[in-house]
């Protein structure tokens, strides 16, 4: 859903994605489940979103650990993101968020347009109180997993081979 | 000397230009190298407190933090951990400083099964080497030679041949066992005292998957991996990629609070929705001290300690591109700063094998997140293995002889280099029998054999009339100067390239200047790569005794010899009082940049031979470029209307006496062929070959067979 914007950090992010090859859609909080049924390839797993969204059926939402195993797609909330760099900070919750980020081969990050912040250290300063008062653990992730040590740039190392970033802008 | 094949050299290089690109681009590069190098020098002021603070830290989230005396006690307390969790396997990301402790064979002696995850680090282990790259393990493998590997090892039936195939049969194999592990291990690039958080800086996800998939987590780090806060992360962030690989960030930066709250999971598990899954997890923060602490009472070696490892000094290095990290490099660490590693961790020896593949050239200064004086640290370690060498008998007799203030039992090849002045003045006063005379036959084989300096180079050719004499003889031809300038006599223009020097005489006098040519002593620049600290700084006053009444008079000192101004405007801050240092550099010009200051104010260029389109290439000389002086040279040439091109290489591979030494001669030779190369195109193939260095001048004329000469006579009229 292309909705121009004038707003310079969301334009910088928009920018930033585009260069990594990182594909972005934005959407509403009423339009969240049609659109993200669409990016989803199956099967697809996601955990609880702190947004007042609804998931579509197509994703199982609180997975076995052995549903993660099978799932193509994993949909997770992103705290952050990081314009200047396409990055989206990923919080480390007890629903299993960084497995589910971290082993489908897709990772659906699903962050609100309020939350991108122009750069790294804005970013950091967010995070040093939650990892101080609340021992949070996070990922810094930049497009999705890569490697050259096998002669050439391989995208999909470890992690997801594909990353698609949904922001719902409302 | 051996050198380790194409891959390292295509990588290397392909990462430094990348780097290059990366740092241009960000606009706050120099601010945040300032903030990185206060940071490190901060924490590593403060480490034992830190390492206190650290520890209420983890123990508040619920980890262990260990500090181990060295590898063994490191090494005891992993196999420990292992056997209390009845583990048989670990799996690991990428981390030098477990390659430090050789923790793999002492868990393998325990009978624990470990296997790398960073496929650089797997290729490596299935091989049975060690990494040749700080960063890039693998880099001196090509494609081709990772696929005959795989096929060697695992004998597939589809054998992977592409990067991508090669990759893909990587995560399968590693993915599984990732999966069954009983303990992860990883690294940890930096670890912030105020909230225990590691931050974990990499590219395929394998750190993120040994982290989150076994239930124990072990992080293993040198104690000196700590900084005070979060807040100080970003600097480093911001700088440890680009300064690496040129990429903005990595994939992943991993800021992990262990334990970990990601529910404990068995994959085999298909009945509990993650949400009920309990969070029961162990971490274990294992830091290592190894010399560290010592290190940091060490004024000279303690700056290793800022470095962050992003392999810049081994990428920006020409040796290091030609050799690899097998050879430069030592037990664990490689390239220019693993002098200082392994001299603090290893000890002398270590660091001996490879301390000499460091010429000093300061291509890796500029670039270092930390602002570490790497040339100075392999300096340091050269002047300690030196000195660390018991004297014989014979060493006694040579030390009363020798001029220099080192030790004796110094090798002879380096004694001789660093008193070239001594040579030098012994060769100007018997010119030209001197020269004949060590051109000779016997004369080279007693040199080689003795001295090591290789027979297949041409030796200077000593003027039996030095600049300074020739200038004591003749009438100034300025009669209302502009200004008042002393020309600096490097001991190369004062006994051998004089014609040099009377050009430059030349041109400032036809810029309106009044020169003086005072006898000054050599500035300690050949000692100085030698690693004779103690020679070098006895040149340095001299120097400062000798224009201390010309800068008194308002005399601006001017220098020919690039490696020369450097020592003036760094090395000598080492030696010399501040102000003292302070004055002589304020007060020093390469004599380019001087000319180029001329102009700017208004001097006459058509005092000067104007180039009337006449096609030059001309090559820097490394510590110039550093320096950031090689515009100047260039802008003047353009401005006097000759066409220029550039080299674009990080070192000629002469590097002062490096070429001259029979060992690496064939090193020295392979090093200059890229700029060779670059001089022989097409394009340049038919341009004048123009360079500032006495020793990238000498470098040329080897490799090249057509003439060349230092910008300034080119512009003499």
């Amino acid at each position: 859903m292309a909705t121009t914007t004038t707003n310079p950090t969301l334009s910088a992010f928009e920018e930033s994605l585009a260069a990594l090859d990182v594909e972005l859609t934005r959407t509403t909080v009423d339009d969240f489940a049609a659109t993200l049924d669409d990016i989803v390839r199956d099967p697809a797993v996601g955990v609880p979103l702190p947004f007042d969204v609804d998931y579509p059926d197509s994703v199982t939402v609180d997975p076995t650990p052995a549903a993660v195993e099978r799932a193509t797609t994993g949909v997770t909330p992103a705290s952050y993101g990081i314009a200047n760099y396409g990055s989206v900070v990923l919080p480390s919750t007890d629903s299993g968020a960084e497995l589910v980020s971290l082993y489908p081969e897709l990772h659906v990050p699903v962050v609100h347009a309020d939350d991108i912040l122009p750069d790294l250290p804005s970013a950091l300063d967010r995070f040093g109180d939650a990892a101080r008062d609340d021992d949070l653990s996070a990922i810094v992730a930049t497009g999705p997993s890569a490697t050259a040590d096998m002669g050439d740039l391989v995208l999909g190392a470890h992690g997801p081979k594909a990353v698609h970033v949904v922001m719902i802008d409302e | 000397m051996a050198t380790e094949g194409p891959a390292i050299e295509e990588n290397t290089k392909g990462f430094n230009r990348k780097r290059q690109e990366a740092v241009a681009d960000l606009e706050n590069y120099e601010e945040l190298r300032t903030r990185a190098r206060a940071i490190k020098e901060d924490a590593i002021d403060r480490l034992p407190e830190l390492v206190n603070e650290l520890r209420e830290s983890v123990e508040d989230n619920g980890g262990t933090l260990y500090i181990a005396d060295d590898a063994e006690d490191a090494n005891r307390y992993i196999r420990d951990l292992a056997a209390d969790k009845d583990a048989d396997s670990v799996v690991k990301s990428k981390s030098m400083t477990t390659e430090e402790l050789e923790v793999n064979d002492a868990l393998e002696a325990d009978g624990v099964d470990v296997v790398e995850t960073d496929l650089g680090e797997w290729v490596v282990q299935l091989a049975d080497e060690s990494p040749s790259h700080l960063i890039a393990p693998a880099i001196h493998r090509s494609r081709e030679s990772i696929a005959e590997l795989f096929q060697e090892v695992f004998d597939p039936e589809d054998p992977p041949k592409t990067a991508s195939e090669l990759t893909m049969f990587a995560r399968e194999k590693l993915g599984a066992r990732i999966r069954d592990a009983d303990i992860g291990m990883t690294g940890a690039n930096f670890i912030t005292a105020d909230s225990g958080t590691m931050a974990l800086v990499t590219s395929e996800g394998n750190a993120r998957k040994c982290a989150v998939t076994p239930d124990t987590h072990v992080a293993v780090a040198g104690v000196e991996k700590i900084i005070p806060s979060t807040d100080d992360l970003s600097p480093f962030l911001e700088l440890l990629a680009r300064s690496g690989t040129g990429q903005d960030l990595t994939a992943y930066v991993s800021m992990l609070t262990p334990p970990v709250d990601s529910p404990s999971i068995d994959f085999d598990d298909d009945e509990t929705p993650l949400s009920e899954l309990d969070s029961d997890r162990e971490f274990h923060l294992v830091l290592v001290d190894n010399g560290r602490m010592a290190m940091r009472e060490d004024d000279q070696l303690r700056e290793t300690l800022y470095c962050i490892r992003c392999g810049q000094c081994s990428n920006s290095c020409a040796n290091f591109q030609h050799i690899g990290g097998h050879g430069f490099g030592g037990e664990t660490y490689s390239g220019g700063i693993g002098t200082g590693w392994e001299a603090g961790i290893e000890g002398l020896d270590t660091a001996a094998e490879f301390n000499d593949f460091c010429t000093g050239c300061s291509r890796c200064v500029n670039g270092c997140p930390t602002k570490i004086d790497i040339p100075w640290i392999n300096t340091v370690v050269r002047d300690r293995i030196n000195r660390g060498e018991e004297p014989d008998g014979v060493d006694h007799l040579v030390e009363g002889l020798t001029p220099d203030e080192e030790p004796g039992g110094l090798d002879l090849g380096k004694r001789l280099f660093g008193n070239f002045e001594t040579l030098a003045k012994l060769g100007s006063a018997t010119a030209p029998v001197s020269n004949w005379l060590a051109d000779a036959a016997p004369a080279r084989w007693a040199l080689e054999r003795v001295a090591g300096v290789d027979a297949r180079r041409d030796l200077p050719e000593f003027q039996r009339e030095t600049l300074v004499e020739w200038f004591e003889n003749r009438v100034a031809t300025v009669s209302d100067p502009t200004r008042e300038v002393v020309l600096y006599p490097d001991v190369y223009t004062n006994h051998v390239q004089v014609e040099r020097g009377k050009a430059a005489v030349r041109v400032l006098e036809a810029l309106g200047v009044s020169v003086r040519i005072p006898s000054v002593r050599s500035s300690g620049r050949a000692p100085l790569s030698q690693g004779m600290i103690a020679t070098a700084e006895d040149h340095a006053h001299d120097v400062y005794g000798s224009l201390a009444e010309h800068l008194d008079a308002g005399r601006d000192v001017v220098v020919i010899e690039p490696s020369d101004i450097a020592m003036f405007e760094n090395e000598y801050e080492r030696f010399l009082s501040e102000k003292s240092a302070e004055r002589l550099r304020d007060n020093s010009y390469e004599i380019m940049e001087y000319v180029y200051g001329l102009l700017e104010n208004g001097a006459d260029a058509g005092a000067l031979r104007g180039g009337s389109g006449e096609e030059v290439a001309y090559h820097a000389h490394c510590q110039q470029r550093t320096l950031g002086l090689e515009a100047h040279t260039v802008a003047v040439l353009e401005d006097l209307d000759y066409d220029v091109i550039t080299s674009d290489v990080e070192c000629c591979g002469m590097a002062g006496s490096f070429g001259y030494k029979d060992t690496y001669y064939e090193l020295s030779m392979d090093v200059g062929d890229d700029l060779a190369e670059q001089f022989s195109t097409p394009e340049a193939r038919d341009r004048t070959v123009v360079a500032s260095g006495t020793s990238c001048l000498e470098q040329l004329d080897a490799l090249l067979s057509r003439p060349t000469t230092h910008p300034v006579e080119l512009v003499a009229p």
